[in-house]
Parts: C-alpha cells; structure tokens; sequence
C-alpha cells in the first residue's frame, strides 16, 4: 500500500476573487460620483435645507404626522384585533363579515378611501343615531363632523385595520393548539387563555410585521396632503408652493421621514426582545447587556432543539 | 361502597363517520389508580379527553364525584353546559399531556402559579410557597426561575405534574404522559407518578408502560377499537388475559 504525500493544509493559499475586486471598484466609483452630485449641484441649495430643517412650521407637521400615524395605527390594531378574532371564531355570520371587511379595505387603494372619507357629505349629507329602522336621538351635519382630521383617521385607520386582522390572524394560528388545551385543562376561561397564554405567544409572530406597518402608516399618512390636513408633506408643499424652492424642501421633508422611521426601527428591536422571553433556550439579552454589547459583541450562541 | 370518583356509563363519541368509542363503561374509585391500554386508535386518549370534557361526548354520560360533566339534567331535560360552568368543573381535573404544552412564555414558577393565582384567586405569596414545594415534590426546586425550552423533556413533563397538582384536583389524567420523551428520561416522569399513586392520589393513566401498570395500578383497562375488552387487576389482566385481543396486544409489546 502507498503512503499519500506529505501534505498540511494549514497556510494555504486564499481563493482569489476577482469579479468582487470590479464590483467594488464600480460601486465606489458611483458613490464618489454622487457625493460629488450632491456636493456641487448648486440646485440642492442645502443652505435652504439647513434653513428649514429646524424651522416652527415644520415641527408642527411633524406633529402632525406623527399625531396621524399613532392614532391610525391605534385604531388599525384594535380594528385588527377585532377582525382577527372575528375570522376565527366559530360564528359563520361573523366569520363572513370580517372576512367581507378585509376584502373590501384591502382590496381598494388607500388614497381613494381617503377622497371618499373627505367627500362623505355627498353620499350622506346626514349621520344620525338612533334604534335602526327607528326613531333618531341624535343628528349631525355631515360636513361638520367629518374634519380634515376625521377623514384622515377613518381613512388610515379603518385601511390599516384591515393588514392588521390579516398579521394578527396570522400570529394567533401559529401558536400550538395544546396551549389552548392545557390552559382550558387548568380551568382558565377563554378570555383569560387568550390574553394570559395565546396572544403573549402570537406577539412574537406579530411584532415584526407590525413594526413594517408602522413605517409605511408613517409614510403614507404623506397622502392626507390630498385632503388639505397640516402633515409634514403638507406643510413643505405650502412653503414651496410659495417660494418654489421644491427639492430643498423635498429633502428637509426626506430627513425627518428617515429620522423617524430610524428611531422606529430601534424601538421594533426592542419590543422584539421582550416577546422572545422563553423563545429559545438563551435566556433573553436585557437592555444593560444589549447597549454593551455594542462594545464587545458576543457570538450567537446557536439554539439548540429541544 | 362510596361515590365513584369516576363514573362513565355507555360513554359514545364519533369524529365525523368514524365512531372512536362505542359505549365505554369505567368506575373509578376514590384513590385508585387505574392505567388504560391499547393499541392506538383504540380510543383511551379520545376517552380521557372526554373525561374533562376536552371533548363533548355524543351519548352517554360521565360523572366526576357525582357530577355530571358538560351537561346538566334538570326535569327530565339535559342541556349542554355554559363554558363558564366546564370551566368551573375542569378546575377540579388535572391533566398531563403527551406534549407536556407548559407555556413557554412563562418561567416554570409562573406556569405553575398561573392558574391557582388567575383562576382560583389565590393570594400570590401564598401560591409562590406551594408552587417551590411542589416542585420541590417533582425534584425541581432549583429551575423554579428557568423558562420550560431550558429544560430537558422529563423535566418539562414533572413541571406540568406540578403545574396540574397546583390547583389542588381531586382526579388527575394522564394522556401518554411518557411517549414524548427519551428512553432514558421516562424513569424519572414515572417515580414521579408512584408518588402521587402512593399520596393517595386518584388516577386516570393512558400509557403503554406494561412495567409501570403492573406495578402502580389498582386496576388494568385494555381498550380496543372503541370498547373496553377487559378490565382487573394488572395480574389477572397482564398475565392472564382472557381475551385474545389483549393476548395479541401484549405478545406484542412484551
């Protein structure tokens, strides 16, 4: 029998990769070329920028914006909840409504809502309240009660309840049916099952989508401009509309969307690190250690199955 | 002779066309423990799931200490239950799982203390005592602050012994309490149950441990395809079967 050569791997040569070599290379080159872009394009006018980035009027649209986004999504998620609850419950006629809910909120463009929202008082010049079919105790204008902000509310809220039953839906089946069943063993109402075991479990599944939606709420209430309310879109159009500086203002509007959308991503982070309690066999990483780990990361330990 | 525990009287179940069990009578005394066998399918885990009305049973009736489960008969009329009443009569039956189902969310002391201090309205401090000794009953005081996927599978499984026990029940079910686990982790699952059986605990066990029937049990049931076949002491049962579907069942698992 022959002895195979003498021969150690350790100090081999690297593979050599020289298509990442061009790639790089050509990357870089367009990022020298948009820096520069950006750099001597007297058009960006960045002192315009700097001038309004901080300005009164713009914080107020902020404001604004911000106002929108928590109060829509609010009442997405509890809309959300609702429907959720609704498709999977054992009432066909409610199973049939949500579902009915859903295809109609998802399946027409936000935008269109909103216009029609805004334009309710042609469709019903009047809202009242009363037994159905009966008497009416109270009646309002609807041109008076539909504000800007209303219709903006209704519109955002009412679409976001719809993608909100689909994620919430989608979280409350991924959690194993022996939860149910232990905890109805233990005796637990299914009120108390639901918010005490299964909703806990779901959050996992529906943090991280929801977070998504709360990005693209905060971009799109940028549509409620169509229906005159003080946004942050709304207000750099009314400036530029004036002063016809467009792509400054566009820009100082881009920052503080990217600012926003920035902390939201950190804040997500979070919250997914809270729902993951007992997920894995690690015990979940708390704040003090998340913020050193900045400074010394440690490695991923891999999850073991149990 | 006392009330049953358990009582089951012609005890009828069907999923869709497939009719699971076929008229199941079993008298449980007060602190017996009885260990059902049989092949699967043959309806032990769907009968004991009817026992805490887990399942609605469709003919029959089942009595837990002289109660009928899931219905009540009032006139000469029965009607099913509120869930706000099985929920009051499930409070008295503790189960263990095949798949143990803690809840994974919770540290294994909140498991335990969930449903005595949410359900029964139990003063927490005092719920928190009960829960270390009980688990300390289990062999598992030092993971009262672990999260169940920590935990090996018969450790998962004596917790959910000690979550069921924490609400006090006066019967206690056991759905193949052993067939998710290791070979090497069942010894410890079933010493922890012939301490329950020797406390005096009354005992319902699915299981197809031969070894832990003959020594734990009062009573041996073999169920197949629906119907009990045969029922008495583990000696008679086990070692003098006198049907020959029990002959067959146990010349294959022996």
């Amino acid at each position: 029998m022959k002895e195979p050569p003498e021969i150690d791997v350790a100090g081999a040569a690297r593979t050599r990769h020289p298509l990442r070599w061009v790639a790089s290379l050509v990357l870089l080159v367009l990022a020298a070329q948009l820096v520069s872009l950006l750099v001597t394009n007297p058009n960006f006018q960045w002192d315009v920028v700097a001038r309004y980035v901080n300005a009164q009027i713009i914080g107020q649209g902020i404001m604004t914006t911000l106002l929108l986004t928590v109060i829509a999504m609010f009442v997405g998620v509890v809309l959300g909840v609702l429907l959720a609850v609704g498709r999977l419950s054992e009432n066909p006629v409610a199973r049939a409504a949500c579902g009915l809910y859903v295809w109609f909120f998802r399946g027409t463009p936000v935008l269109v809502q909103l216009v029609l929202w805004y334009n309710l008082s042609y469709l019903l010049p009047e809202i009242s309240f009363g037994i159905p079919f009966g008497p009416e105790f109270v009646s309002a204008d609807t041109n008076v009660l539909i504000t800007p902000l209303l219709a903006a509310i209704l519109g955002l809220g009412l679409n976001e309840g719809a993608y909100m039953a689909e994620i919430i839906r989608g979280g409350l089946m991924s959690v194993d049916p022996g939860q149910t069943e232990a905890a109805s063993a233990l005796g637990m109402s299914s009120a108390r099952t639901f918010r005490r075991i299964v909703l806990p479990q779901a959050m996992r599944f529906i943090i991280p989508p929801t977070g998504s939606q709360v990005i693209s709420m905060l971009k799109a209430t940028s549509l409620v401009s169509v229906i005159a309310l003080a946004d942050l879109l709304y207000t750099v159009q009314s400036i530029y509309n004036r002063t016809f500086q467009t792509i400054p203002l566009l820009i100082v509007a881009c920052v503080w969307y990217l600012v926003i959308t920035s902390i939201l991503y950190v804040g997500q982070s979070f919250i997914e690190r809270h729902y993951a309690r007992g997920a894995t066999r690690n015990q979940p990483q708390g704040f003090w250690s998340f913020v050193t780990s900045f400074r010394r990361r440690p490695m991923p330990t891999p999850e073991v199955p149990s | 002779m006392s009330v049953p525990m358990v009582h089951a009287r012609g005890v009828r179940k069907h999923f869709g066309h497939l009719e699971v069990l076929k008229g199941i009578d079993l008298a449980v005394q007060p602190g017996e423990v009885v260990v059902i066998l049989g092949p699967s399918g043959s309806g032990k885990s769907t009968f004991l799931r009817c026992v805490n009305h887990l399942e609605t049973i469709d003919g029959g009736a089942i009595f837990v200490d002289g109660e009928l489960i899931g219905f009540e008969a009032s006139g000469g009329k029965v009607r099913h239950l509120r869930r706000r009443e099985i929920t009051r009569q499930r409070r008295e039956i503790g189960m263990v799982f095949q798949q143990f189902n803690l809840f994974p969310h919770f540290t294994v002391l909140q498991n335990v203390i969930e449903a005595p201090v949410g359900v029964r309205g139990e003063p927490r401090e005092q719920a928190r005592e009960r829960a270390h000794a009980l688990l300390r009953r289990v062999g598992l005081e030092d993971k009262a602050g672990s999260y169940p996927r920590q935990l090996s599978g018969g450790q998962q499984q004596r917790v959910a012994i000690a979550r069921a026990l924490a609400m006090r029940p006066k019967l206690m079910l056991f759905d193949e309490p052993t067939s998710a686990l290791d070979p090497e982790l069942v010894g410890e699952v079933l010493a922890t149950m012939k301490g329950l059986a020797e406390d005096g605990l009354t005992m319902i066990v699915v299981t197809h441990e031969i070894g832990f029937a003959r020594e734990v049990a009062d009573r041996v049931v073999f169920m197949d395809g629906g119907v009990v076949v045969e029922s008495g002491t583990p000696a008679d049962v086990l070692d003098n079967p006198s049907s020959p579907r029990t002959q067959a069942f146990l010349s294959r698992v022996l």
